[in-house]
């Protein structure tokens, strides 16, 4: 299999994997589900340390370096926003609390 | 990316089964603080990976870089008050959107002067910078309606439908220019319209509409990143990012339909006529 081949396998699987694991939603969960959602695609934060890292010159390193901040904060501030909303319902719900550290 | 060694592809393999299982998790109140955790957890792997499995230079910058995000993030997802969590996730979305669209940005400005691209990377390098950027101005103009900033009813105005599709044709357009005649300025022209494309595309939307707006800008950036991974040949990346434009695509339905509407009916409704809050 030709390596753009194994990307689309990749690709369209994922597809199906995404759309099958959250059919099942329920309406309560939609904002903490999408503010996850949100946390995730925070990872491009892993692309913008490679670009940043591989920075040929000072223009792109401080592009680079740009792009480093706004994927932290996407990524971090996704994930600790998204347990905040949750712990709205563990409160409501004490027997989640067995799923938490805290 | 064929030289990146086995073990850290099995990481990113790791990672990418923690962010379906943080889906999963996320979709049922019984595990989902668990799931989020575990996303967390697969995201800051992948992370810490990336340092050891290529040779990163400029180290302290990015690391400073990190520390600066991770603070403004923390503080903003603590200090928000419950009602404005919404408008925080779009602005987190934005800030995603736009960093996916510079990431996309130096990788042209990498590649412009070799020649021999493939057409395909320069493809999907345009969709990245396009749709990043078209995220973060729509992304932001959500910000600004549901924080007050300015109205949030539906803003119309003659002529908004013809400069849309001028803008779309012009996106087209740069982007076609990216492909065949790879340049860093056209990239940068091609993000620019795609701010202004954001921005019309989010105009007309009324304010109770609005959090489905977040959810389709959340699905776009998700494809970006995805498209990103695709260029940087990370799996990591193309597989999280994926994940998310098609669990994202799916939850706007959802959330458009608990509300009795359509996507389509959100999105342009105001554009036919009818008031979007009205409307359905």
């Amino acid at each position: 299999m030709s390596e753009p081949m194994v990307w689309l396998t990749i690709f369209v699987l994922s597809i199906f994997v995404g759309i099958e694991v959250i059919s099942k939603v329920s309406t309560t969960l939609h904002t903490p589900l999408m503010s996850g959602a949100n946390a995730i695609h925070g990872i491009i934060l892993v692309g913008a340390i490679l670009v940043t890292g591989f920075a040929h010159n000072t223009g792109q390193l401080i592009f680079g370096l740009i792009a480093v901040v706004l994927a932290s904060i996407n990524m971090v501030g996704g994930f600790v926003v998204t347990d905040r909303m949750l712990q709205m319902f563990t409160r409501r719900k004490p027997r989640a609390k067995e799923l938490t550290h805290e | 990316m064929s030289s990146t060694p086995t073990w850290v592809q099995l990481i990113y393999l790791a990672c990418a089964v923690c962010f379906i299982l943080a889906l999963k998790g996320l979709s049922s109140p019984k595990h989902a603080r668990a799931g989020n955790l575990l996303g967390a957890v697969g995201a800051i792997v992948a992370v810490v990976t990336v340092f050891f499995a290529a040779d990163i230079n400029h180290l302290v910058p990015i690391l400073i870089a990190i520390a600066v995000g991770t603070v403004i993030g923390v503080i903003g997802a603590r200090k928000v008050l419950m009602t404005q969590m919404p408008q925080l996730v779009a602005l987190f979305n934005g800030v995603g959107g736009l960093a996916a669209a510079v990431v996309a940005l130096l990788e042209l400005s990498d590649r412009v002067g070799h020649g021999g691209e493939p057409k395909f990377d320069l493809a999907m390098t345009a969709f990245t910078i396009l749709v990043g950027t078209v995220s973060f101005a729509g992304s932001m103009l959500t910000f600004a309606k549901l924080q007050e900033l300015m109205t949030s009813r539906p803003v119309l105005f003659p002529g908004l439908p013809v400069l849309f599709g001028l803008a779309i044709i012009g996106a087209l357009a740069l982007a076609v220019f990216v492909v065949t005649d790879p340049m860093v300025w056209i990239g940068i022209a091609l993000g620019i319209v795609g701010l202004a494309l954001g921005v019309l595309l989010v105009l007309p939307v009324g304010g109770a509409d609005v959090p489905i707006v977040i959810s389709l800008l959340n699905a776009f950036t998700g494809l970006t990143v995805a498209a990103g991974g695709y260029v940087l040949g990370n799996t990591v990346l193309l597989v999280g990012g994926t994940l998310v434009g098609a669990s994202g695509t799916i939850l706007t339905k959802l959330m458009a339909a608990a509300m009795g509407r359509s996507v389509v009916n959100i999105m342009f409704g105001a554009l036919k006529g009818g008031s979007t809050l009205g409307a359905g």
